[in-house]
């Protein structure tokens, strides 16, 4: 990857862009002020702390405390690698059951979603068309990311009010209609970690800056004369017809 | 129009004492270009005395929190109903088109919520931070507030700010073309202050931050970035948060997508990697076209949009001098050059920059044009450079890199093509 390269071995080139840019630690790449490991972009390894951070300042003596129960109740992250997943099981059928009570109004009977609400399923094969589709099986890399999203925000107007092995058959079943778990599976802590999804690779670095740094002044068009390629005329009025200030 | 303008207009209407006013009123409503010169009450005008000189007005703490003239009542936000399936989890714009110098009145900031936004009250907010840290803490509010402040001023842009626009041009103005951005003036603690409270264990190289809102919204994010210039803001020009911002205390991390300003912030966990949630997976990653996704691509680039004339602000009344107006910014630090093309990109001029600059804030820009009724069309450009030497781009080198179908970052030059009337209308053209 470019950007690793940069990091590693051409701290300099970093350093001339980031010096008058304020940005954090020189040496740093200011799009990514962040050291990957060799591994690559992945969750699987610890990524090293960059050098050159500031020193803290002096304790002042404020706030109280954490304690483990506290700290139990709201550590609700489940990082992509499985660190963190609460003991807990459930199996398809018994997620086929909660999904259709807590999902499937918004998402629908299959996943397919019902008006905007997002799709669940489908799309394999069309993120590199012109009409990509971004569904669990399709896009989200990690399966116990999954899990996480789903027991920290669903069901949509009542988050975290399931219990842990019900968000455990609810995700069992999602993975069930993106064909990655057979009808008869059940998922738990240990089982949804080697789940690989369909899109495990498909997430690279950010690769900015990615254009030229051109201004031209004078004669950039060369005589070629303005071509309209798009008039929103066509959609709409100019002015604010676009939106409303009231709910629609 | 919407429902909201109505109403408002037919409130405007119940109070004219006058036809002609009732006009200027609808037009100041639905935002027309019928200008205030040509609605005038005649009765308002020299040499008559006007009706508000001839008795007296409301007296003080008639409005105990004060609003805006009733004559402003059309610079409000506005969402776009057919980008999302409901208003919880949806956005609305901010009316760049009427706002004036650098700083957004709180009540116009763009809005992004992803469950709605919650009602906190103070006494029951705590963070806690934990994790790769020395000493697990729980932080009340007036904990965070008796720490040493500071005050700083940043945009705030959402990440998919233009991006209905990647095919080309469609919404009818720059309230729907550049409106997810803010920009205020944040009170609240260094993140580096407040991590001095819990200590860092020496392999923290990242940290995750969580929203306590219905979505509880995670984003992973580098510690240098946090120790660098992130702060944790209870302030938001001048008084506290409102609520859509994040009331009562939100992440602020300059120059970054919005999405990682988390609102209504409950816990920050330090870590040794990134987490790969949801809004770092699924959104907020810029899926190029080859079908691999840019991720952690959390800058904001140099940007900038004429916001006169613009499509809700034609050009009207007397030809002659106009002064072109419009706001500049770069997540990656201070504005240094504003050009500015009336010929589609064919000769540039280069415009006065309204101080103060600050990096990783709006900048406004300003040149004087003259402008003729009855010539052109012309095609109003703006294009802006920072210090760090990132040109803005024109549509076509981005596409020519991004394809169409990345959603997030396009800061493309924007087109305004100015008609021969003054109508003003968002198009893109070629390079």
């Amino acid at each position: 990857m470019r950007k690793q390269t940069i990091l590693v071995a051409a701290a300099a080139v970093a350093l001339a862009a980031a010096a008058s840019a304020q940005q954090a630690p020189r040496g740093l790449d200011p799009y990514m002020p962040f050291v990957v490991p060799p591994q690559g972009n992945t969750p699987e390894a610890a990524w090293p702390v960059p050098p050159g951070l500031p020193a803290l300042p002096a304790r002042l003596g404020l706030g109280n405390p954490a304690t483990a129960e506290e700290i139990a109740g709201w550590d609700i992250s489940v990082r992509a690698d499985g660190h963190n997943l609460p003991k807990g099981r459930g199996t398809v059928a018994e997620g086929e059951e909660l999904y259709v009570a807590h999902c499937a109004s918004c998402h629908g009977d299959f996943g397919e979603g019902v008006d905007r609400w997002p799709a669940l399923i489908g799309g394999r094969g069309t993120l590199a068309t012109d009409a990509p589709r971004r569904t669990i099986g399709s896009y989200w890399p990690y399966a116990p990311v999954v899990f996480d999203y789903i027991r920290r925000a669903m069901p949509y107007a009542a988050p975290q009010s399931l219990t842990t092995d019900e968000y455990y058959a609810i995700t069992a079943y999602v993975l069930h209609l993106n064909e990655l778990l057979p009808a008869d599976a059940t998922l738990d802590q240990d089982s949804i970690k080697t789940i690989r999804m369909p899109n495990r690779d498909g997430f690279i670095l950010e690769a900015r800056p990615d254009t030229p740094n051109e201004a031209c002044m004078q004669n950039c068009r060369k005589g070629r004369p303005v071509r309209v390629t798009m008039d929103s005329r066509q959609f709409v009025p100019p002015g604010s017809g676009s939106g409303f200030s009231e709910p629609q | 129009m919407s429902m909201g303008d109505s109403r408002s207009s037919r409130r405007h209407l119940l109070r004219a004492t006058t036809g002609a006013a009732a006009v200027a009123a609808l037009a100041a409503a639905t935002g027309r270009s019928a200008s205030a010169r040509s609605a005038a009450n005649q009765e308002n005008l020299p040499p008559n005395l006007p009706e508000w000189g001839r008795a007296l007005g409301p007296g003080v703490i008639e409005e105990p929190y004060g609003t805006p003239s009733p004559h402003e009542a059309h610079v409000v936000r506005r969402y776009v109903p057919w980008l999302t399936a409901d208003r919880q989890a949806s956005v609305s714009f901010t009316p760049l088109a009427d706002l004036h110098g650098i700083i957004t009145p709180n009540g116009l900031c763009f809005e992004r919520h992803h469950g709605g936004y919650p009602d906190v009250p103070p006494a029951d907010w705590r963070l806690m931070i934990h994790g790769l840290v020395e000493r697990p803490l729980v932080f009340t509010l007036e904990d965070l507030m008796r720490m040493p402040s500071q005050s700083r001023i940043y945009f705030l842009e959402c990440p998919a700010n233009g991006g209905m626009e990647w095919r080309g041009a469609q919404m009818s103005g720059v309230q729907f073309t550049h409106g997810m951005i803010h920009c205020c003036e944040w009170t609240g603690v260094s993140l580096r202050t407040v991590l001095a409270e819990t200590g860092l264990k020496p392999n923290a190289s990242w940290a995750l931050v969580e929203g306590g809102d219905a979505s509880h919204l995670t984003r992973s994010l580098p510690i240098a970035k946090l120790l660098d210039d992130a702060m944790l803001a209870w302030g938001q020009n001048g008084e506290m948060l409102r609520p859509q911002q994040g009331y009562p205390v939100r992440l602020v991390v300059p120059g970054w997508e919005g999405n990682v300003w988390i609102k209504w912030v409950r816990r920050i966990e330090l870590g040794d990697r990134p987490w790969y949630h949801r809004q770092e997976t699924r959104n907020y990653t810029d899926l190029m076209p080859d079908g691999k996704a840019r991720q952690f691509t959390f800058v904001n680039e140099v940007n900038s949009v004429i916001t006169y004339p613009c499509p809700e602000k034609p050009l009207t009344g007397k030809p002659g001098f106009v002064e072109i107006k419009g706001l500049a910014w770069s997540g990656l630090g201070r504005i240094t050059r504003v050009d500015v093309s009336v010929d589609g990109g064919d000769t540039w001029r280069t415009a006065a920059l309204q101080e103060p600059v600050l990096p990783k804030a709006l900048t406004r820009f300003r040149i004087p044009w003259e402008w003729q009724e009855g010539t052109g069309p012309f095609y109003l450009q703006s294009r802006a450079i920072d210090e760090t030497g990132r040109v803005q781009p024109t549509i076509e080198a981005l596409r020519s890199v991004r394809g169409v179908e990345s959603i997030y970052h396009k800061n493309a030059i924007h087109t305004w093509l100015v008609e021969k009337d003054g109508t003003t209308v968002n198009v893109q053209i070629d390079a």
